[in-house]
């Protein structure tokens, strides 16, 4: 996902002399190609994101359209008085390119993962928040990223990530796509999580649970519309995110439900990372199982959530 | 570090040789109060050590437009020190962007010009700033902006001394130095003041011009209340071709107001009483000017 994001950055910078690369002290080797055809616009500046925002916000103000790119919790924490004032009072078109949001950096500890960055993200005005479910998806997300106004905040899994977008789907900021027909249960994800969503909706299914999966790729601005119809119809809305309970997706549909059907929303059953650093290494996929996101862990805290509504 | 008596030596120098306040600056300072007037409160001391900075820039250096704030060719000037707000606000108002008068709804819930200045709301302002720090970066940005483009104008950033303890100016610092930006210039305001106490009690910036020297800056160093030095040093940059430029302005906090000059209490003050106001005025020429 990650190399196909950075590679769309150089079809983006050919085409358009609007773009700029900015990174910060990256693998060796990242995006040697931009470097060597464009390189009056590459940058490469060194461990100081606060300055790498600030100077792309500049970029921005004189028409450029820089593409930031480091690890999502130094894009994030680290700078986020600058990206919320040099870039969102600005509403400037920079667009953060953030390498391994929620585990994928399990093996190195809290200092790393960014599993609040969707909901510090989310918390600041004029951004955009996006999380695609594959590299495809990416792929077809990255084209839209050259005329959106405002900043964007792009969460990059780990790579490799089985693809179950499909092309057909298309991609619009802040529209959902209903991977999975609708069911009895309206599971919601984003990122990667989609895909456990899909992989616990046939364990449902074979349970005898009918569930839909509807992936939001953008988290902010969220599919209002489609939510609030989904919701007119389901029995059970569950969202699952790779990240904590605290202000990410689950938050932000908690917040539409009560907001917009008082008194007539299906029931919510929020599923993602406690809020909590996490506690150990391992990998991705070891985090996930621990905080029960796995297909099976999905399936069976959907199957308790219907049993504990029918007893009650 | 520049032992305790030399320092006040060298500030007691610069201040005796200091021209007196010519008119000009003198209806600067009084345009600047009648936004604290109209808002009850502001940044006096932080203000009035930049006048003549922004004064000399505006008015002698910069290429600007005040009838076309986004004129292409135009110098940028970034007030990165944001609660310096009403020095800009008065030069802004003084040469044309928008009437005087809205200094009289500074901080007004309908007002356009609050304590910190809105690239959005307020005509010539160039960046939203205010929180500490953010200017060099932006102005980096935009020096790299007309190096690519190939343009003539110029970046010119203020920033206030105890903003830069913020560790965002240092990286800022760094990257100009490396991309030898010499469009680029730091003007600080060297008033020797932050909120609490003296720089050199809260956090001793000294030596400050070898600080610029070491990250790839040309120094030079000015009296940032003489109008005519200011023209000298400014008039000559870039100081050294393919060199970013810092100038260390020695300012007064609260310059040009005897009783609020270097006083913490005058750093920002609110609901001035109205024998402040008038002891204010009388040290600016009287409410209407000689």
């Amino acid at each position: 996902m990650r190399k196909t994001c950075l590679n769309s950055v150089l079809d983006l910078a050919r085409r358009d002399a609007r773009v700029v690369f900015v990174g910060s002290d990256l693998g060796v080797g990242t995006l040697d190609a931009f470097r060597e055809e464009l390189p009056d616009r590459f940058f490469m500046e060194g461990v100081a994101e606060q300055n790498l925002i600030g100077v792309a916000a500049g970029l921005a103000m004189e028409g450029y359209i820089p593409y930031v790119n480091t690890i999502a919790t130094f894009l994030t924490r680290r700078c986020y008085e600058q990206v919320a004032v040099d870039l969102c009072m600005h509403r400037l078109p920079v667009r953060l390119i953030a390498n391994g949001g929620g585990l994928v950096y399990a093996p190195l500890g809290p200092t790393h993962m960014a599993i609040e960055d969707m909901g510090i993200m989310r918390a600041l005005p004029n951004m955009t928040v996006v999380a695609p479910c594959d590299a495809e998806e990416m792929a077809r997300f990255m084209e839209s990223t050259l005329e959106l106004p405002g900043p964007c905040y792009i969460r990059l899994a780990k790579g490799g990530d089985r693809v179950v977008s499909e092309a057909a789907h298309g991609f619009e900021i802040g529209q959902g796509i209903q991977l999975r027909p609708e069911g009895e249960v309206a599971l919601v994800a984003t990122g990667i999580a989609t895909t456990r969503a899909l992989d616990a909706a046939e364990i449902l299914t074979a349970q005898g649970i009918e569930a839909g999966v509807l992936h939001l790729h953008t988290v902010k601005p969220l599919d209002e519309a489609r939510l609030l119809d989904l919701a007119g119809r389901a029995r059970a809305v569950v969202t699952i995110e790779e990240h904590t309970l605290v202000g990410g997706l689950g938050s932000a549909v908690a917040d539409l439900l009560v907001d917009r059907l008082p008194g007539t929303a299906p029931p919510l059953l929020r599923l993602g990372l406690p809020d909590a650093f996490p506690a150990n290494y391992g990998g991705q996929d070891d985090l996930l199982a621990l905080a029960g996101l796995t297909p099976e862990g999905i399936a069976a805290s959907v199957g308790d959530f219907l049993d504990a509504r029918r007893a009650a | 570090m520049i032992p305790e008596p030399l320092r006040m030596h060298r500030e007691l120098e610069a201040r005796l040789a200091t021209p007196p306040l010519d008119e000009r600056s003198l209806a600067l300072r009084r345009l600047a109060f009648r936004g604290m007037v109209g808002g009850e409160r502001g940044h006096l001391g932080s203000a009035f050590s930049a006048i003549e900075i922004l004064r000399v820039l505006y008015d002698d250096i910069m290429v600007h437009r005040a009838d076309e704030p986004d004129w292409a060719l135009r110098d940028r000037a970034i007030l990165s020190k944001g609660h310096g707000c009403l020095a800009l606000y008065a030069i802004l108002a003084d040469s044309g962007y928008f009437p005087a008068e809205e200094l009289d709804r500074f901080c007004h819930v309908d007002g356009m010009l609050g304590g910190h200045p809105d690239a959005t709301k307020v005509p010539g302002v160039e960046a939203s700033t205010g929180a500490l720090g953010h200017g060099p970066s932006i102005g980096l940005g935009l020096a790299l902006a007309a190096r690519m483009k190939a343009a003539v104008w110029r970046v010119f950033v203020v920033t206030g001394d105890g903003e830069i303890n913020e560790g965002a100016v240092w990286e800022a610092a760094m990257m100009a130095g490396k991309h030898g930006l010499d469009n680029l210039t730091i003007i600080v305001d060297y008033n020797k003041h932050q909120s609490y106490a003296a720089t050199a009690e809260v956090q001793d910036l000294e030596p400050l011009a070898a600080k610029w020297e070491s990250f790839g800056f040309a120094v030079g160093e000015v009296d940032g209340h003489d109008v005519g030095e200011l023209r000298r040093t400014l008039t000559s940059l870039p100081f050294k071709s393919g060199r970013p430029s810092a100038v260390i302005a020695h300012t007064v906090k609260g310059k040009g107001v005897s009783f609020a000059e270097n006083d913490m209490a005058w750093h920002h003050k609110s609901r001035l009483a109205p024998d402040q106001l008038d002891a204010v005025y009388d040290e600016l020429g009287g409410r209407h000017g000689a």
